[in-house]
């Protein structure tokens, strides 16, 4: 009846993920209660569940990938201390199965379900603001989009209660994620997660290159798009190019596991290092699908804050494609020690040495932008300062361990997990984090708490050198990676290191939720009344903040790059505007319905339930074919309610 | 700066010269779906890759069982590739009708699509269970796996797609050849000419190399 489910699932022998699960429990019940109290409810299926607009949309990842964050902190902070505490005879508080467990959700949970939620957040939130238009080109599958990467992060977090996670690290490298050596539930809830967070990821990237591609303001030639723009375009690029390939690969698995078959076995001619070479053929261009809008947040920044045009902007662009082209020529580099020879690693150590080519352009022309430029040292602004130091940094280790006797030493070592948190802390949190500040006034209509943020900055940078400097010693003295026990009690002093920089990255995350309290406590005295508080360049800041659901009454006229810099230039165009009617999207709970759908079908996947399975398909099925049937999906604002609608909201001014 | 400030008449920019250069504003919603469907469809063509490679890398993994040459007919692929091609010309014809707004004769060439689309069906459900009472189903070795899952999972695109057309049949007839449903039915013809590209691949990689 219930396939492989049963009482014993509930791991009630480990009382840590129960409390934990018992906590967050507590603290959703409490927050449903108080949602249901107040009679919210009403008004968060209408404007945010069902909601198509982009910009709540990019409001709503945000909110997941903080969320996620927490989760992701709390595996990183229990490795930690484990590896601190369990030295010599000391074993610590995790058994190596649950540590097993702990490693391989960390991994998974902050790249597929913090990055990306931050990342693609950040895009959904500004890109159609900067192209000057009203929303994404399907605005429907954006609402899909999202609510199935919340699906996978909600089975994720369900293996803590329901059954176990997955031991095989965030990979999955058969043949330790085959059959023959998980057999149980572990492995099929990290395939299955990431396939449903995987198709919203797709449908995001074919959204977001159609609306970039597709649908621009007047006048907005490709060569006068805001770099952000150009980021994200590279992106979703690359997410089009690269995630059917993890869908691809993933399925594979999922059949040797569920049919029997064998492309990764031990047996019958699998091939294990073919899942290494698929799954990497992902996950290299993965690391520029995050990091590429992270430089395009950064180069905004830049631009804004020293009040000066971006230096070079045609070579940031050409930057950017090099580096989306090269992205997919690297993926050897992940196993130089795949024993492929010399010539195959030569090519990939070099390729991957010459990524670090448009990527050194990048750093000059952001250093450049601020030379002589009249900055303002805002958090945003230390974000940027911390983040080139620190990527810079980082790209040099892992132009290291691009050369391959260099990286047969220190493959699989902390040195490795030292350098990929170096770019990835470095460059995509650093990069959302700055962007979080950047367009939060535009979001809600008011600043952030400056000291706040910048003590949040300071925790950050300290707490990250704090915590990962050492492992590159460490990696270097031979400790490898994913140690539950350390046997070398010499390696322990670096160990409380880096437990008390993991403590100082959490007080980093400590003062961002005081920086959010404070702010929003004070956000009668920080309202952005001007639409624009930084003095911006780009369309985003021509409109109110926050804007109107349908971003601009009348699409803006584009002349130059810095759109908004040249209207404000030329002086305001004059104030009686010729409103027209428009179109906007209606809002839709498909996308919450096929999100439950999937959260069901999926977890009746993972524990074999197949009727559950069969239920779930058809219903998903019935929806998309009524949703399928339907026409009238935009409602049209006329000329005339568009008029009035502008003036109450515009006379009447923001709420005081 | 208020959006009131932003009043400049979209026509200030030289339309004629700037929509070449992609400057003449967003995109009419036919053009957008078509190439927002072309984009989805490129993505599938990169998940066929993945299979592909994947079948490339293991199709001499046989594990002592059955290889390709004695297991595969090229006659019947033939006559099942010929039934895929064709209705990807009726399928065109239908999509010209359908532009001219000719119901009746769009009806008949969808019809004969579905007919050519599920003729493929059965003859690849013939071979493939034919396959599996030899006992050279996907779980005897890697090779099979791969075999399976390739032309298998462009089965299942086929399957798909027949499913697709009856149900955009269903909504000609119901509501006529109507704006929105002609951008659907646009949707549907790429994808079904998008599944002879990739069968071109299946029946040159798999069958026509596998087969000697």
């Amino acid at each position: 009846m219930l396939g492989r489910l049963s009482w014993a699932a509930i791991p009630l022998d480990q009382p840590l993920p129960l409390y934990a699960m018992g906590a967050v429990g507590i603290v959703m019940l409490v927050v449903l209660g108080i949602v249901t109290v107040k009679g919210w409810w009403p008004y968060l299926w209408r404007e945010w569940l069902t909601s198509v607009d982009h910009k709540r949309i990019g409001v709503m990842y945000v909110i997941l990938g903080l969320v996620m964050l927490l989760r992701g902190y709390s595996d990183a902070i229990m490795m930690r201390t484990q590896q601190a505490i369990a030295v010599g005879d000391a074993q610590g508080y995790l058994p190596p199965d649950h540590y097993d467990q702990i490693f391989s959700a960390h991994g998974t949970i902050m790249i597929f379900f913090v990055a990306m939620p931050l990342v693609i957040g950040l895009m959904n939130f500004a890109v159609p603001l900067q192209l000057g238009v009203r929303d994404v080109a399907f605005p429907t599958l954006n609402s899909v989009s999202f609510w199935l990467t919340a699906t996978g992060s909600l089975l994720i977090n369900v293996s803590l209660v329901i059954g176990s996670f997955s031991r095989a690290s965030w990979w999955g490298y058969p043949p330790l994620s085959e059959l023959a050596f998980s057999p149980d539930e572990g492995v099929d809830y990290y395939l299955w997660s990431l396939q449903i967070s995987g198709i919203g990821t797709l449908f995001t990237g074919v959204n977001f290159v159609t609306t970039i591609l597709k649908l621009r303001a007047p006048g907005m030639l490709y060569f006068r798009m805001p770099v952000f723009c150009w980021t994200a375009l590279a992106a979703n690029m690359l997410i089009v190019a690269a995630f059917p390939v993890l869908t691809a690969t993933f399925a594979m698995l999922l059949l040797d596991r569920y049919l029997g078959m064998h492309f990764f076995t031990n047996e019958a001619g699998g091939n294990q290092m073919m899942y290494a070479n698929l799954f990497w053929a992902w996950g290299h261009p993965e690391v520029y699908i995050l990091v590429l809008p992270a430089f395009g947040v950064f180069s905004e920044v830049a631009a804004t804050f020293s009040g000066k045009g971006l230096f070079s902007y045609r070579s940031m662009v050409l930057a950017t494609l090099g580096i989306c082209i090269l992205s997919f020529m690297v993926w050897l580099h992940h196993f130089f020690t795949m024993g492929a020879g010399a010539d195959v690693n030569s090519v990939f150590g070099i390729m991957s040495s010459i990524i670090a080519v448009p990527t050194g352009a990048k750093v000059f022309n952001w250093l450049f932008t601020l030379f002589r430029g009249r900055i303002v040292f805002t958090t945003t602004v230390l974000f940027l300062i911390g983040f080139m130091i620190t990527f810079v940094l980082g790209g040099l280790t892992g132009v290291l361990l691009a050369v391959p006797p260099v990286d047969f030493v220190l493959h699989n070592s902390a040195f490795l997990v030292a350098h990929f948190h170096h770019v990835i802390i470095g460059g995509v949190v650093f990069g959302a984090l700055a962007g979080i500040n950047y367009w939060f006034p535009k979001a809600f209509g008011f600043t952030l708490d400056e000291r706040w943020g910048k003590a949040s900055f300071w925790c950050w940078l300290i707490g990250f050198y704090l915590a990962f400097m050492p492992l590159y010693v460490l990696g270097l003295m031979g400790m490898t990676r994913r140690l539950q026990h350390i046997s070398d009690p010499s390696w322990q002093p670096l160990l409380l290191v880096a437990e008390a920089g993991a403590i100082v990255i959490f007080l980093g995350i400590l003062c961002q939720i005081a920086q959010l309290y404070v702010s929003i406590r004070t956000r009668q005295h920080r309202r952005d009344l001007t639409g624009d508080p930084w003095n911006g360049r780009t369309l985003e800041w021509a409109t109110s903040s926050p804007p109107p659901a349908y971003n601009f009454a009348v699409l803006p006229s584009v002349e130059t790059i810095d759109a908004f810099w040249n209207m404000k230039r030329k002086g305001l165009p004059p104030a009686e505007p010729a409103y027209q009617a428009i179109e906007m999207p209606r809002n839709s709970p498909i996308g919450f319905i096929i999100a439950f759908l999937a959260a069901v079908t999926g977890f009746a996947l993972i524990w074999h339930i197949w009727w559950i399975v069969i239920l779930g398909l058809l219903a998903a099925a019935v929806t998309v074919l009524v949703f399928g049937w339907s026409e009238n999906r935009e409602h049209e604002i006329s000329a005339n309610e568009m008029a009035r609608i502008e003036q109450a909201r515009l006379g009447l001014g923001r709420p005081a | 700066m208020t959006v009131a400030a932003l009043d400049i008449v979209p026509s200030a920019v030289p339309t004629g010269i700037a929509r070449g250069r992609g400057g003449g504003g967003p995109a009419p919603k036919r053009t957008v779906v078509a190439y927002g469907f072309w984009i989805f469809l490129l993505s599938d063509f990169v998940l066929f890759s993945g299979l592909f490679a994947a079948y490339a890398v293991l199709s001499d993994q046989t594990a002592g069982g059955p290889t390709g040459a004695e297991l595969f007919n090229l006659r019947n692929v033939f006559i099942e590739t010929m039934c895929l091609l064709f209705s990807s010309y009726t399928c065109g014809l239908g999509a010209l009708s359908a532009e001219r707004r000719q119901q009746g004769h769009f009806l008949i060439f969808a019809a004969l699509s579905f007919l050519l689309g599920a003729a493929f069906l059965v003859i690849e459900s013939t071979e493939f269970a034919g396959m599996v009472s030899k006992g050279a189903g996907p779980s005897r070795s890697a090779f099979l796996s791969g075999f399976f899952t390739l032309v298998g999972t462009h089965g299942v695109h086929v399957t798909g797609g027949l499913l697709w057309l009856v149900y955009m049949v269903a909504q000609v007839v119901a509501k006529g050849l109507r704006p929105h449903v002609l951008r659907r039915l646009l949707c549907w013809s790429l994808f079904w000419h998008a599944l002879d590209i990739v069968w071109v691949g299946v029946f040159t990689l798999v069958y026509l190399m596998g087969a000697r």
